[in-house]
């Protein structure tokens, strides 16, 4: 079988190996992991054939340098507006291409995006914890982070058909998000979560994103450990919220101010630090009617991408 | 999120494991997952297959339904050598026994596994006699390794990743709570049944 392979030259932090994401397995403490842009990685393996779970390559800002060492291979690239470069020449940020031995792929930070996903045709060898290769950042479990010298192989690869690649105004950043509030918003006057801009600070990992903005107290500090998902807002004692994402803690003691609509946080997670955003609530009931609304859009995109 | 109380009780926890194993016999369509914490269930449903009126309405009929007798919890032996920790001596200072009286009152505790929580195999483990009782230390001590038998308040756990932790280490173990074992890659289940044994430093550095 053909096979192509690559070392990395540049790896940046945080870039890591990622695929759907190690699912329910939350009770023993095991978050999902997966891409931060669940959607943009699905795209990016659609486009070329494969399976939408398939395991990729999540490129954060601090950028990947690919050399093919052997073989031929398309690979695909979704999620943000990345500045790519293969064998020298720019090529759009979302796109099919085919890569040869001896050139190389550079994916580095471009006009707007925190992570873009890069997906070979073909099947990327990668360690496994539980059946998924998706990262566990705080572990390494998973296919890990990469690093410069790194081998990389792809089996089975396979030629597909160049091509240009839309991205959706719906993958875009998001600055205005939908959050359901609870469960423990009654310890809070919710009125400047959902009336004043916060920004997201540096504090930006694959656990989650603290956010400056008005001070959100409460004395909610004997709460016994609960579950917390992805899109979680979180208040510590200091009345400062945070977001938690894919790499997230299961369980916390701090108070869930809101619950960020699941669909939004693939856009909210393309924001950079010092972007402002905003939230609107919804009740729970309008955000299963959006929950369903949002996956029809998506399903018909894909239909139309594999069209 | 069904919250069954704002404590850390036996009979809080003993509901939520009433409904985590309800859902478990009786999954309904969309269901995701449910996580078992102290006092609630996380029950996570796909919102394209149902809603929150059905999923309420089939958590209230399993809350209502007479409990069904649970699983015998299984008693789990983990071994600890407190022979190099390094916050022994501190936990003794601060409790007002000697260092054998602290890994007497560890060993004699009724442990039981309420939830896992925080980091892959972080189980929570509650039944610390009341005499180490102590709270978090004011700040966190990183680099504590996989392996460490921490306490803090009523709950000790054994940690499975090096990480910082403000509970105190009174001792390490070699038994493995992510197992490496794929048909079971985790040594407890939730409202499972722990006894630590002591083991020697040389029995230790055996693994």
């Amino acid at each position: 079988m053909a096979e192509a392979r690559f070392v990395v030259r540049h790896a940046g932090a945080q870039v890591s190996v990622q695929d759907g994401g190690r699912k329910r397995q939350m009770r023993f403490g095991v978050p999902w992991s997966g891409p931060m842009d669940r959607k943009a990685l699905v795209m990016a393996n659609l486009a070329i054939g494969n399976a939408r779970d398939a395991a990729g390559i999540e490129v954060s800002v601090g950028g990947l340098v690919l050399d093919c060492v052997a073989g031929e291979m398309g690979f695909g690239v979704a999620g943000g507006g990345f500045a790519v470069d293969l064998a020298g020449q720019a090529m759009g940020s979302w796109a099919v291409a085919t890569i040869r031995a001896g050139q190389s792929l550079t994916l580095r930070a471009g006009p707007w995006g925190s992570w873009t996903y890069l997906s070979f045709a073909g099947v990327m060898l990668a360690e496994t914890w539980l059946g998924s290769a998706a990262t566990h950042a705080l572990s390494g479990f998973g296919g890990g982070l990469l690093t410069a010298g790194q081998k990389i192989t792809i089996a089975d690869a396979r030629i597909t058909p160049p091509r240009r690649l839309t991205c959706p105004v719906w993958a875009r950043a998001r600055h205005q998000c939908h959050v359901v509030l609870g469960p423990q918003d009654q310890y809070f006057d919710t009125t400047p979560l959902l009336t004043d801009p916060f920004h997201l600070t540096d504090a930006y990992d694959r656990m989650g994103v603290r956010l400056r903005g008005p001070l959100l107290p409460h004395d909610a500090l004997h709460i016994p450990s609960e579950p917390i998902l992805r899109g979680s807002v979180q208040v510590s004692g200091d009345g400062v919220a945070t977001v938690l994402l894919a790499d997230h803690q299961t369980t916390g003691g701090y108070p869930k101010i809101a619950t960020m609509l699941s669909d939004d946080v693939d856009g909210f997670v393309q924001l950079r630090p010092r972007d402002p955003v905003r939230f609107s609530a919804i009740s729970a009931e309008q955000a299963v009617q959006m929950a369903r609304f949002r996956a029809r859009v998506f399903a018909q995109y894909l239909a139309a991408m594999a069209g | 999120m069904v919250t069954f109380g704002d404590e850390i009780s036996e009979t809080i926890h003993a509901n939520v494991q009433h409904l985590d194993r309800a859902l478990a016999a009786a999954p309904f369509a969309g269901l995701i997952e449910a996580i078992p914490a102290y006092a609630s269930l996380l029950v996570d449903f796909d919102p394209v297959v149902t809603d929150h009126a059905t999923v309420t309405g089939h958590l209230r009929s399993l809350c209502d339904a007479p409990g069904t007798a649970g699983a015998t919890p299984v008693l789990h032996e983990v071994r600890v050598c407190y022979d190099t920790a390094r916050d022994l001596a501190e936990v003794a200072r601060r409790t007002g026994l000697s260092e054998d009286a602290v890994i007497a009152a560890h060993l004699a505790g009724d442990y039981r596994v309420f939830m896992y929580g925080f980091a892959p195999g972080y189980a929570y483990l509650g039944g610390v006699p009341a005499p180490l009782h102590l709270d978090r230390k004011p700040t966190p001590v990183r680099g504590v390794p996989a392996g460490s038998v921490i306490i803090a308040g009523s709950q000790c756990l054994v940690t499975t990743l090096t990480m910082p932790t403000g509970w105190w280490v009174i001792g390490h173990s070699p038994t493995r709570i992510l197992t490496g074992n794929s048909t079971r890659p985790f040594l407890f289940d939730v409202g499972d049944k722990v006894a630590f044994r002591r083991i020697s430093l040389a029995e230790f550095d055996n693994g």
